[in-house]
């Protein structure tokens, strides 16, 4: 359970090792270069006139005092992408969506037009000048009436589509679930809502395509986390106009953050490319914060009826979840073809137990598309959250702690490989190792003894444990692709005569440090210095294929292959150096960045003498050069897992909750670079933080978004965070090359229910025993108004 | 994000600003911009002319007279807080000018130009109906002084005319006449005034969910002489909430002899009279009843009444403590 001593030298700075990160520097400096960084000679503008209503017919759209506007050169609507049958286009789960509609809006700030002009200004000006007549209809925004017989049907785009629901998905034995919970001595249920959220990356999303009409090739510098099947996507949906994959270039340069939310293809991408088709002049398009809080694809919106079957001991026997699933006006998720409830079915969690069935039905509604998986591997995030709630409720029911009745109920360490009653294969764990360390840091029973102190002088204070399970790192290619393609991942390493190296992934980072952590497996598995390694991401004409970066999926996926592809090329050094040293391969002995003679540790060479060799000195036969791929299709996922502790003060005046304490310990497997995960797991908990107390996207019964900008779309400042306190322990991946297992979304699942389980705590006393998140000051007051106890 | 076009002027006088109300049609002033920028932005405001005063030297400055403390149009949220004065004799300017936005838009931002928008949102307001603050307002026939309880008229509603510029608000100096928060008496030798400005909001740099402003002025008995109480966001206009003024005038909130040994550092350890709580809470329970909130995303209308008792209950222990600090305030 130590952490083991970095195997190689700080020069060479391998894993273990928390080295600053190699992109810093230009970040730091604003160096950074980012889709606004990027101009073009000739460059045009591309402005979005939004609908501001929710559904209804489009009347008529007039462009004419838009066209009168010095500067704009073009109005684009639904009717000119039609003449190209580019006025549909497919999400990535199969569904399709607008890109400009012909004659219905189906939410509010949908696309309707796109201004082109000169200067950004021109096309701010021009979209304020288009007139657009509406006939309003009643939208649906309820998603539980969406599936009333009353409903009218919102989807009469699709042959066959007779009511509001998208899909029916289930996991598990309902027959042996229903039956245990007839029988059980304990039953509790909660019903609740993970409501709809946004990633509101710092950077909003943006292009500029450019259409060279001479050659007939585009290059789309875009805000994509997933360059590679996005130029597929392209040359899958515009092939018919003469776009084929060879001649498409997709950049994704420096990005400002894309937890999930760069994911899909938004209708402003596909307008600007028609655009810059049919002007053969570049386009870039940029959103402003409104309009990406507005119209890009929200997360969650997960509406849940939980229960626990458990004897009287508090032992959990049965599992039962039943979901309604708010997908707006098209599923434009970015889950695994064969998962559209992502990977929900992970919600049996961190505990053993008999049975379990999940289902889950997704509905449209009047709203923007979506559901992203923000900073989540798919669901996991409303899993985790549902589950963690209703084992406190059970907790109290049974009057256990809730700590205790956890580790009753854990799967022992003895039990992994553990293959859950929903179907996952967890690779590992040690669960109660977590709690302990957990429980010692934030010093559990002390907690405990002053809560009844402050509890006996009308003080209300909380105690909030969540231990989850993560899942991720998709995946393995029996059943995970996106629109058929296997959800791999790729590396490709070179290195030079001199002993530097290139290494290229299919991934994107953006913000993950991945140029720092790809270098840091490199340098570990080859003892060149992370420093000589140069990584490259994002550009689909150098870079190898790949998914992409999303769902913790980097380093159980890229990061394996980078390794695989190192060790290739580590084993061909072993021939060069066998060849140097004049002895046979078996005679070598290797350690980070040298290869010496057995029992002669004078006669040796160096990874970086072997290079040289490789470019100038050759084995006969030998084909030249240093260079290695790999494609790499895990085995399995990676299961992290953590428990978290979070202690919580509210203000009997006003309701507020103040976070006192959150300690987080996490085992994410063996650790690359413990600085970068630590940044990954403050991150993540505050992104955790802000959907359990602030953020939320409201719709009014009109469907007009109530939070759609900053003043509203409560993001936690440095002033709202706690200062986080983490902790890990470390069980190895026995699959994953380095043993490591993904890290970025631990935090972000894992904390909500810690906050929310600590202000249900306490109030528990009171008989409360569920909270809506978020939970505001004024829910809170309210509460502490009915009971009598709001001061 | 991008504003409609508008014709921008500069003008490097007071005259010439003037001037150029006069003579433009449809101009708006703007000092920090940090209202009016937001507005264009989102194209809510669309205005012909923007007359841009931050040019104009001599209207930074925050002086202490015998009389007033003098806050010139130019004077910015940070300069406020970096004051000097305001901190020594004024905390409740200081505890108000903190809460506003965040450090970038307090760079920028002005006082009188937190006034003269007129919102209920605002901050300042409040602070300055219990601080019986003068709106000096200067047009082209010079001039004229406002009270604070004639200058704001409704949302973005001020008595401001049209060609006149707010150049200064006045507050009255805790030892003057209508020292710390009115009344017309002169301060007798052991007075003592002390103020605080809370503001509940739902994160850091948010309009406020609720806001109340509280000066006292403490005879030498320790008996309320004079008491201002303000609040924010809790209807259409800044609230002044005289019934809640009139429950404390005259009570006594400090035991005899209670500031006794309280040293600066233990500031709680002032004795309050016996039924100090009691007036407190009724004073608190007038303010609420003061305010006609509307429900929104910051909460429901009983929310906010409650928020507008518990506020002023606070702020008035607090300016209570502060009172009896020596350097008044």
């Amino acid at each position: 359970m130590s952490d083991a001593k970095p195997r190689t030298s700080a020069k060479i700075c391998g894993m273990g090792h928390s080295m600053k990160r190699k992109e810093d520097p230009r970040f730091l400096q604003g160096k950074g270069n980012y889709i606004d960084d990027i101009t073009l000679p000739g460059m045009l503008w591309l402005d979005i006139v939004r609908s501001p209503i929710a559904y209804g017919k489009i009347v008529n759209i007039d462009a004419s005092k838009a066209l009168e506007i010095d500067g704009v050169l073009a109005v684009l609507t639904g009717k000119d992408l039609e003449a190209y049958n580019l006025h549909w286009m497919p999400t990535l789960m199969s569904d399709t969506q607008m890109v400009l509609p012909t004659d219905t809006v189906m939410y509010q700030s949908q696309e309707v037009a796109g201004v082109i002009a000169t200067s950004r200004y021109a096309a701010a000006d021009g979209v304020a000048a288009v007139e657009v007549e509406y006939e309003p209809m009643k939208p649906v925004i309820d998603p539980f009436q969406a599936l009333e017989d009353d409903a009218p049907v919102l989807r009469t785009d699709k042959e066959g589509q007779e009511d509001n629901r998208i899909w029916h998905w289930e996991a598990g034995d309902k027959e042996a679930t229903d039956k245990i919970f007839a029988e059980a001595d304990v039953v509790v249920r909660e019903k609740m809502h993970v409501p709809r959220i946004h990633v509101a990356s710092i950077e909003t999303c943006g292009c500029v395509a450019d259409f060279n009409p001479v050659e007939g090739h585009l290059t789309v510098y875009m805000t994509t986390q997933a360059p590679h099947a996005i130029r597929t996507v392209l040359a899958l949906v515009a092939g018919h106009v003469g776009l084929s994959e060879e001649k498409i270039r997709v950049v994704s340069p420096d990005i400002g953050g894309g937890f999930g939310g760069k994911v899909p293809v938004y209708p402003g991408y596909v307008v600007a490319i028609a655009a810059s088709v049919v002007l053969g002049k570049p386009v870039k398009w940029i959103e402003d914060r409104m309009e990406n809080l507005q119209a890009d694809s929200f997360a969650r919106d997960y509406h849940m009826d939980a229960e626990v079957a458990a004897d009287a001991s508090g032992k959990i026997r049965a599992l039962r979840i039943k979901t309604l699933a708010d997908h707006g006006y098209s599923d434009a998720q970015a889950a695994p073809s064969k998962f559209p409830a992502g990977l929900f079915s992970i919600c049996t969690g961190s505990y053993n137990m008999e049975n379990a069935y999940a289902e889950v039905d997704a509905v449209y509604t009047n709203k923007p598309p979506g559901g992203v998986a923000y900073r989540c591997s798919f669901r996991v995030t409303e899993a985790v959250h549902c589950l963690e709630r209703v084992v406190d409720t059970l907790a109290h029911k049974v009057g256990k702690d809730p700590a205790t009745l956890r580790e009753e109920n854990f799967i022992p360490k003895e039990a992994f490989p553990y293959h859950s009653p929903l179907g996952w294969e967890y690779d590992s764990g040690d669960y109660q190792a977590a709690m302990d360390k957990a429980k010692e840091m934030i010093g559990y029973d002390d907690l405990r003894r002053e809560q009844a102190e402050k509890r006996a002088r009308g003080e209300l204070m909380g105690i909030g444990v969540c231990s989850f399970t993560e899942v991720l790192g998709a995946g393995p290619s029996k059943d995970f692709d996106i629109l058929g393609i296997k959800m791999f991942d790729s590396a490709e390493v070179r290195v030079h005569p001199t002993g530097k190296a290139i290494a290229r992934f299919g991934t994107k980072s953006q913000g993950q440090g991945h140029e720092t952590t790809y270098a840091q497996i490199i340098a570990e598995e080859l003892g060149l210095p992370a420093a000589h390694v140069q990584v490259e991401e994002g550009d689909t004409d150098t870079a190898p294929y790949g998914l992409g970066t999303y769902a913790s999926r980097s380093t159980p996926t890229a990061g394996a292959a980078g390794a695989m592809a190192a060790r290739k090329i580590r084993d061909k050094a072993a021939k060069i150096a066998a060849h140097l040293l004049e002895v046979s391969e078996e005679d070598l002995e290797w350690e980070p960045g040298t290869f010496s003679v057995k029992g002669a540790p004078d006669k040796s060479v160096s990874i970086q003498d072997c290079a040289f060799a490789a470019y100038t000195n050759l084995p006969e036969g030998m084909e030249p050069g240093m260079e290695a791929t790999n494609y790499y299709d895990p085995p399995n996922l990676t299961f992290p897992f953590g428990t978290y502790i979070c202690v919580v003060d509210i203000d009997r005046g006003t309701g507020e909750v103040s976070v006192r304490r959150f300690v987080a310990v996490d085992d994410c497997g063996n650790i690359i670079n413990p600085m970068i995960v630590q940044g990954q797991i403050h991150g993540g908990l505050t992104q955790g933080l802000g959907p359990a107390l602030f953020e939320e996207i409201p719709y009014d019964e009109d469907g007009n978004n109530l939070a759609g900008s900053f003043m509203d779309y409560l993001v936690p400042t440095a002033v709202e965070t706690p200062a986080w306190e983490t902790g890990h322990t470390v069980t190895p991946s026995p699959h994953h090359p380095l043993g490591a297992k993904g890290v970025g979304e631990s935090a972000t699942v894992g904390a909500p229910p810690a906050i929310a389980n600590a202000v249900v705590d306490a109030l528990a006393h009171l008989g409360v025993t569920h909270m809506e998140i978020p939970i505001r000051p004024d829910r809170v007051w309210e509460i502490l108004a009915a009971k009598g106890v709001a001061k | 994000m991008i504003p409609p076009q508008f014709d921008y002027h500069a003008p490097g006088s007071l005259e010439e600003a003037l001037a150029l109300l006069g003579e433009l049609d449809d101009a708006k002033v703007m000092s920090g911009g940090q209202s009016l920028l937001p507005m264009l932005k989102l194209r809510l405001a669309s205005p012909a002319n923007i007359v841009d005063i931050s040019r104009i030297p001599g209207l930074d400055s925050i002086t202490e007279t015998a009389s007033f403390l003098r806050i010139g149009a130019l004077v910015t949220e940070t300069a406020l807080e970096e004051s000097e004065v305001v901190a020594e004799r004024y905390p409740i300017l200081l505890d108000t000018a903190r809460v506003i936005a965040d450090p970038l838009v307090r760079n920028r931002a002005t006082i009188c130009g937190n006034v003269a928008h007129g919102d209920p949102a605002n901050d300042h307001p409040a602070t300055m109906m219990a601080l019986r603050a003068q709106m000096v307002a200067t047009g082209p026939d010079g001039e004229r002084v406002i009270g604070v309880d004639d200058f704001f008229h409704g949302l973005f509603m001020t008595a401001l005319e049209p060609g006149e510029i707010l150049t200064e608000i006045r507050i009255p100096t805790p030892g003057s006449a209508g020292g710390g928060a009115g009344g017309n008496g002169l301060r007798s030798a052991g007075e003592q005034s002390g103020g605080a400005y809370i503001k509940l909001e739902r994160k850091v740099g948010d309009y406020a969910v609720a806001g109340a402003a509280v000066q006292l002025t403490l005879d030498d008995s320790g008996k309320v002489a004079r008491a201002g109480v303000g609040l924010t966001n809790l209807g259409m206009a800044p609230i002044r909430a005289t019934v809640a003024e009139e429950v404390l005038t005259g009570a006594r909130l400090v035991a005899r002899g209670g500031f006794r040994g309280a040293i600066d550092k233990m500031r709680d350890a002032i004795t309050r009279a016996p039924d100090a709580d009691e007036i407190i809470n009724a004073a608190a329970q007038a303010a609420a009843d003061a305010t006609d909130p509307v429900a929104d995303r910051r909460g429901s209308v009983e929310y906010k009444r409650n928020m507008a008792r518990v506020l002023t209950a606070r702020a008035t222990a607090r300016a209570l403590t502060r009172a009896h600090t020596p350097a008044g305030g």
